[in-house]
Order: structure tokens, then sequence, then C-alpha cells
């Protein structure tokens, strides 16, 4: 069977009403350094990966499954996973 | 006959002589269990205890779950035996699904160390059946991610079933209505932020952990039998 490589992007957010110290953080100090007006600043994580599947519809379904039995928990934490054809570039 | 408590180690774990060394105070025997070996080797009780297990990367507890010792206590719990999850343990146990929630960063954006007051609000669980209804514990706190948070629902029904066993009478950390510790359904499982272990000598200030920790010895089915 033909396998084909996606890459994977996985982007992590703080779900609404969850504690984002960072944000917080990082939007109390934007007035000092002259950024004003900045507002709803929140910090989350992405992940990248590369997986092989059969096809697009394979590859998310099981980046999506992945990332609701690990790299996300559900009652603190939303993502967004996009699946795009691997650039294989790197392995030249 | 005493009791042996298991008190699990994984890569990171940081507060495992410390939950030995007060379980020995109080006359159980302490065994360490490693992450990777997938039984609990025939222990009454099981402390998960504080730390940072595998760094804490991604989240707090979310690598740990995976290890095979959290399949076998998995098992140890369904068979009712008695499982204590200390601060980054109670992380772990709500990862793994064990205890419902999950620990947020602290609403002050601060990491806390510092002692706390807990009230016990619950004295059916396996942390808190010697210790009186509404008594008043001093039991330090030592973390970052200690918030805990639920949806509506869940809460709702942890209040019914009288599952919050201890409440911080000065809410430390933004925790939905002040919990400091919850159980599981079957009550065999419990979950806290605060150190217990930590507050079993005098030279550390309290020994009002040790009413919980010897709690814990008794839950046994050694002991219960």
């Amino acid at each position: 069977m033909l396998v084909v490589r996606y890459d994977v992007l996985v982007d992590v957010r703080l779900r609404r009403g969850i504690a984002d110290p960072a944000g917080a953080t990082i939007e109390r100090a934007l007035p000092a350094l002259g950024y004003d007006g900045v507002v709803g600043v929140t910090v989350g994580k992405t992940v990248r990966f590369t997986i092989e599947a059969t096809d697009k519809v394979d590859a998310t379904s099981r980046s999506e499954d992945l990332c609701a039995s690990f790299l996300t928990n559900p009652v603190i934490e939303d993502a967004t996973v996009t699946v795009t054809p691997a650039d294989d570039r790197s392995d030249a | 006959m005493s009791t042996t408590v298991g008190v699990v180690v994984f890569p990171g774990t940081n507060c495992e002589m410390d939950a030995v060394t007060a379980v020995e105070r109080l006359g159980g025997e302490g065994r360490l269990l490693w992450h990777a070996d997938d039984d609990v080797a025939g222990v009454d009780a099981v402390i998960v205890p504080g730390g940072f297990a595998h760094g804490d990367y991604l989240r707090p507890g979310a690598i740990a779950r995976f290890s095979p010792m959290m399949g076998a206590i998995a098992r140890f719990a369904a068979d009712g035996g008695p499982v204590v999850g200390i601060c980054n343990g109670f992380q772990v146990l709500t990862e793994a699904g064990l205890l419902p929630g999950a620990l947020q960063k602290n609403s002050g954006l601060k990491f806390l160390c510092q002692s706390t007051v807990l009230r016990v609000d619950s004295t059916d669980s396996v942390l808190t059946r010697r210790a009186v209804f509404g008594a008043e514990l001093s039991v330090p706190i030592n973390h970052f991610e200690g918030n805990y948070t639920c949806d509506v629902e869940t809460l709702a029904q942890l209040q019914d079933d009288d599952r919050i066993v201890l409440r911080y009478v000065d809410n430390p950390n933004g925790s939905v209505d002040d919990i400091a510790g919850v159980c599981n359904e079957e009550r065999n499982v419990v979950g806290l932020m605060p150190h217990p272990e930590r507050a079993c000598d005098d030279l550390l200030g309290s020994v009002d952990g040790e009413v919980l920790i010897a709690s814990l010895l008794d839950s046994s089915p050694a002991v219960a039998a």
C-alpha cells in the first residue's frame, strides 16, 4: 500500500476562562514597552510532526485522535489540527 | 503486620522519600515502585508523590499517565486499593482519568510555596477517614499548577456526592469552590495539591499531615480485613 507523508501542525490553546499567566504577563508588560491598545494576548503551544498515512483523511483522523488522547487535555485546552502534504526537502 | 505503601517514582519525581519517611514514621513500610514496572508488587496502598514527572513536558502528568505502572495502579484502584496522589501525583491521576477535572496554573500567576490551612469537609475517603469533620489542618503547598478546575456538571456532582474532601480556608491559587482535594466515586482514590507528607514532623512546623497519612495506612485492605 502506498504510504504518503503529511506534515501536521497542532495549535493548542487554553480554553476560555482558563488561567493564562504567560499571556496576562505579556499583556501587562506591553504599555511599558510603548505598545498601547494591544489586548487579548494568549499564549498556547504548537506541536509539529510528520505522519505516514494512506491519504489525507487517514492522516487527519489519526492526528486528531492523537491530539485528543495525548496532546491536549480537553478539560482545559482546545486545539486545531492542520494537515498538509509533507515538505520532504529536508530529507535531501 | 505493618501496611506497605508503594510510592511511585517517575523520572523527575522528587518527593518520594518525603512520602516514604512519613509512612515509616507512622509505622508503615514504604516501598518505591518504578514507573516502568507494570505491577504494584503486592503493596497495600499507593502514593503517587510530587515532583515533575517527565519534566512536566506537554502538561503535568500527561506523559506519566502512559507509564506501565499507571495501568497497574488503575487495576489496583478498580479492585478497591487505596491510592493517593499528592501535588504532581494529583495531576497524574487527573490526566489518567482516575479523578475528574484538571489542574490549571495558579490564578495569581505565581509559583506558591507556603503553609495553607485545609478544612476537612468529608471524612469518607481513604485519606480522611481518621480526621475530624471540620478540623483545620496546617499543610504546605508547593506548586504552580494547582488551580483545580472542572466543568459545572462535574463540580455539581462532586458537591452532591460529598467528594470534595479538603478545602482551603483561604484559597491561595484560585481553585474552584476552594478545592484542595477530591476523591473518586468509590472514595478509594484521592488527589490533593497540598503535601501532608511534609507536615509529619515537628521540625517541619506542623504534624497536621499525620492524620491524613495515618488514614491511608488504616485504609489498606490488610488493615480492613
